[in-house]
């Protein structure tokens, strides 16, 4: 007979974690609530490499291969070796580099036992999205969320905010390494002598980003005037070149000579002439501003819970939030403490991400290689790191929910089930996967299958184990 | 022991038998209908395609100067009036253009101001007359508002676009390999998800695509083979990105030509966002325009004598900036080029007015502006290509949106 606790622990590991590994149901149901609670810390969260390669590193050497090819365009006409091709040479560095840090996070995912600590983890990682499609930033994704988001997930939002803001990935992804104030000293040089391939313009792109998707929301009442001046505050934010000295190369450096000069309006506050700081002082003003509460808390709450999220479950996280100015791990308490959070209807169908983590968190393993787990995101509409736009990666039902997506994640099941379910007993696993959750038309088909492999299909496909 | 085990395809039959598939058998019902046959494509340009560079106004004597080391140079650009052009990478476009098969409508916007990539596409897709003001796609209305006809819709790619969400199930496919796995498993879900509002309807009319991919698929060869062995390089890059929008293009119209197969189709390209380095005549825009060439090239050659009977309409949430921003590239702005084409389309000129580049035409003193609601347009696709009644375009399709009249007389 199922208690209460048994349901929950089975909502715990699979709704605020990333779906069970066998036995881990069972160990949470001493103490289900307890069992996520643990998993917030300070330290932020886990590290999937123990020495991975730095931004800075991997932004050198795209430029260093620039340069090559660059050379090479001028020397040869086209005619290069396979070998010293660059473009051959770039595909494989953004090949190899992506799918080792891509790797080592999916495996992170399937054998961390703090599985709510790596989703809250996931959460910020697309909120603040970089995304691979931009060739510049192809090989920075997994620096970024290593060096940006992972240490401050459970800090203070304005720290993450701004660590996001000033790291190379972010500037680099969304053009605001190259803007430059239009009455800089950099402009009027660059108008003197002009560069081929430099613009000595402004470019709001990141401005437009943080105010409409990092913080306040589109629906904040910011004007274009307001995009425009932050644009215009954040001027000199930029990443380090060749021509920097060696240990700035690839960092973020700001530049006083291309900060637009003069007071700037953003919503209606001033802020006085002030180089780095100027923009510091907007950054700080959005992460306090109730807009940014309200619509991360509904992010947060829509991740979790719903994709039309409760709204007493905002509500308390807003008050939280606000409470504490932002503090990320009272946020997380509140939102594990809400009994809207716990409710047993499983409203959120899984993204093909955690469709896949979760499948190999059921049978107690974990993708052994890239080809294990890129292709089939791939096929299911996410491709690895490379979220379609700054937005990220859409947290809605509807988006995930296509037939096509549906016959992929079906076709996928039946190969991952062919290659390992010869030595599994599917009974067990579908109640460790599942707990309380597993219900009897799904416990009766997959005992009642014809072959482990079609027992274990059926389980990863049934409607529990595709939502939580 | 072995013993034969039913085909997928036959086991899809007998799923049809349960309820579950509510288009197994597809339309013959108004196979002589002529509306039947009409074909309809929309291909949504994600991102904020620059119709500057689309269709370049290369006659307007403001286009250089704001544009500066961006603007397509008249000596490069394909010629279609006195002041317009198309982009060098839309030759196939342009052809057909000379044969009165593709028209553009140089300023156009959706009703959205924001400069949002999110909002502009939401209100673009729900066809609402504001953000949030419908939560379905107005190609999925306009389904239902076909009354008692039914009419297939496929969206292409392995996530739903909004514009084809809602309450009528439609179809979806993405490339890639759904091969033949145990016949037992789809009954079996089948089974599962019955009662399912989400999972059931997207199983059953995924196993029926799934049915018709291999007649799709025939003869358009395939899509990751390299052109060519020596192609490598850039140019090569290149070539192969074309080879596969061209393949898409031609795998869709094996879906659109087939009996049942889907009369309504929409499509999401990516990568319009050109914040920096955009290039002119060649470089990251050109790239994008040549596989949107490609693709709408491999629609018109495999939909072959159906394309008569169909109208494609290429549209973006948004234009950018008129002037040229400080990085070589453009930011978000507001009136852009959709493009229409097809074999059912009358010959014309522009679709609505052109207001010039001058400094006080420009809307907000930076964008090109909107002279034409983007929801006319589509309005009057849908009522002379669809036969949609103006009742159900002005009360359920584009709900608010009396402002935007139907542009009438393009089919």
């Amino acid at each position: 007979m199922a208690t209460p606790n048994d349901l929950n622990a089975a909502i715990a590991v699979t709704r605020f974690g990333l779906g069970a590994r066998p036995g881990e149901i069972a160990t949470a149901s001493a103490d289900p609530q307890g069992w996520v609670r643990r998993q917030i810390r300070r330290a932020g969260a886990d590290r999937p490499q123990e020495a991975p390669e730095t931004s800075a590193t991997r932004i050198k050497a795209f430029r260093a291969y620039r340069q090559d090819r660059r050379a090479m365009e001028r020397e040869a006409d086209g005619e290069v070796a396979a070998d010293r091709d660059p473009v051959q040479i770039a595909a494989r560095m953004l090949r190899e580099d992506t799918a080792v840090d891509f790797l080592a996070r999916a495996r992170l995912a399937a054998t961390t036992p703090a599985g709510f600590r790596e989703r809250w983890t996931l959460f910020w990682c697309n909120h603040f999205t970089v995304s691979a499609v931009k060739l510049l930033t192809a090989t920075v994704t997994g620096p970024f969320e290593q060096e940006a988001i992972r240490p401050r997930v459970f800090g203070r939002f304005e720290d993450m905010l701004v660590a996001s803001s000033a790291h190379p990935a972010m500037l680099m992804y969304l053009d605001q390494a190259q803007s430059v104030g239009p009455h800089s000293p950099a402009a009027a040089f660059l108008r003197r002598r002009p560069m081929p391939g430099v613009g000595g313009g402004l470019n709001e792109n990141l401005a437009r980003e943080i105010l409409e998707l990092h913080t306040v929301g589109v629906d904040a009442g910011y004007s274009q005037d307001d995009v425009t001046e932050f644009a215009r505050a954040l001027t000199g934010w930029s990443v380090g070149g060749l021509r920097e000295v060696e240990d700035q190369q690839g960092e973020y450096v700001f530049r006083m000579p291309a900060h637009e000069p003069g007071g700037r309006t953003v919503m209606g506050k001033t802020y006085a002439a002030a180089g780095l700081d100027q923009g510091l002082a907007i950054l700080k003003d959005l992460a306090a501003h109730p807009a940014t509460a309200r619509h991360i808390c509904t992010k947060i709450a829509r991740h979790f819970v719903a994709d039309d999220p409760p709204p007493a479950l905002v509500a308390r996280l807003e008050a939280t939030w606000k409470a504490t100015n932002g503090d990320l791990g009272h946020v997380a308490e509140t939102l594990v403490a809400a009994p809207e959070a716990w409710d047993p209807a499983p409203r959120k169908l899984k993204t093909p991400y955690e469709f896949l983590i979760s499948s190999w968190r059921a049978i107690g393993g974990q993708p052994g290689a890239i080809e294990h787990i890129a292709p089939p995101l791939n096929a299911m509409g996410m491709r690895a790191f490379s979220a379609p736009s700054p937005k990220g990666w859409s947290d809605e039902a509807m988006t995930w929910a296509a037939p096509d997506a549906i016959i992929k994640r079906m076709s996928w099941a039946e190969g991952f089930s062919a290659v390992v379910a010869a030595d599994l007993d599917p009974s067990p696993i579908a109640a460790g996967a599942l707990g309380a959750r597993l219900s009897e038309p799904v416990r009766k088909a997959v005992a009642r299958a014809e072959s482990r492999q079609e027992a274990l299909s059926v389980l990863l496909m049934s409607p529990e184990f595709q939502r939580r | 022991m072995t013993r034969l085990t039913p085909s997928r395809r036959s086991l899809l039959a007998a799923a049809g038998g349960r309820g579950l598939s509510v288009s197994f058998m597809g339309r013959a019902a108004f196979a002589d209908d002529a509306v039947g046959r009409r074909k309809f494509v929309t291909v949504v340009a994600r991102g904020g395609m620059d119709g500057l560079s689309v269709s370049p106004p290369v006659g307007d004597p403001d286009y250089e100067g704001l544009r500066g080391r961006i603007a397509i140079p008249a000596g490069a650009a394909l010629k279609l009036d006195s002041t317009f052009a198309l982009h060098p990478a839309l030759a196939g476009v342009h052809a057909l253009a000379l044969k009165g098969q593709a028209r553009i409508a140089p300023a156009i916007a959706s009703p959205d101001r924001a400069r949002s990539h999110f909002e502009a596409q939401d209100v673009l897709e729900s066809g609402g007359a504001m953000v949030y003001a419908a939560s379905s796609g107005f190609l999925n209305r306009a389904l239902t508002a076909a009354g008692g006809r039914r009419i297939e819709a496929l969206s292409v790619g392995a996530t739903a676009p909004l514009i084809l969400r809602g309450p009528v199930q439609t179809a979806s496919w993405s490339p890639g390999p759904s091969g033949e796995g145990s016949p037992r498993l789809p009954a079996i879900l089948a089974d599962l998800y019955a009662g399912d509002p989400l999972l059931a309807p997207a199983l059953a009319s995924g196993l029926q695509t799934v049915a018709m991919a291999p007649t799709a698929q025939e003869g358009v060869g395939d899509m990751s083979a390299p052109v060519d062995a020596a192609d490598d390089g850039v140019a090569g890059f290149v070539r192969r990105g074309q080879n596969t929008a061209r393949t898409l293009g031609k795998t869709v119209a094996g879906f659109m030509t087939q009996a049942g197969g889907p009369q309504i189709v929409a499509i999401s390209v990516d990568g319009w966002d050109t914040h920096a380095n955009q290039g002119a005549a060649e470089g990251q825009l050109a790239t994008r325009l040549l596989y949107l060439d490609a693709l709408l090239m491999g629609l018109n050659e495999g939909l072959g004598a159906a394309w008569n009977d169909t109208v494609v309409v290429v549209a973006t949430e948004f234009g950018r900036t008129a002037r040229i921003n400080g990085t070589g590239g453009t930011d978000h702005g507001t009136g852009s080029t959709a493009i229409v084409l097809g074999g059912a389309l009358k010959p014309g000129g522009i679709i609505g007015d052109w207001p010039t580049l001058r400094a006080e035409a420009l809307f907000e003193g930076r964008d090109t502006r909107p002279t034409l609601d983007m929801r006319g347009l589509f309005k009057g696709v849908l009522a002379d290509h669809l036969g949609l009644d103006r009742a159900a375009l002005e009360g359920t399709v584009f709900p608010d949106s009396g402002a935007a009249a139907a542009v009438r007389g393009m089919v």
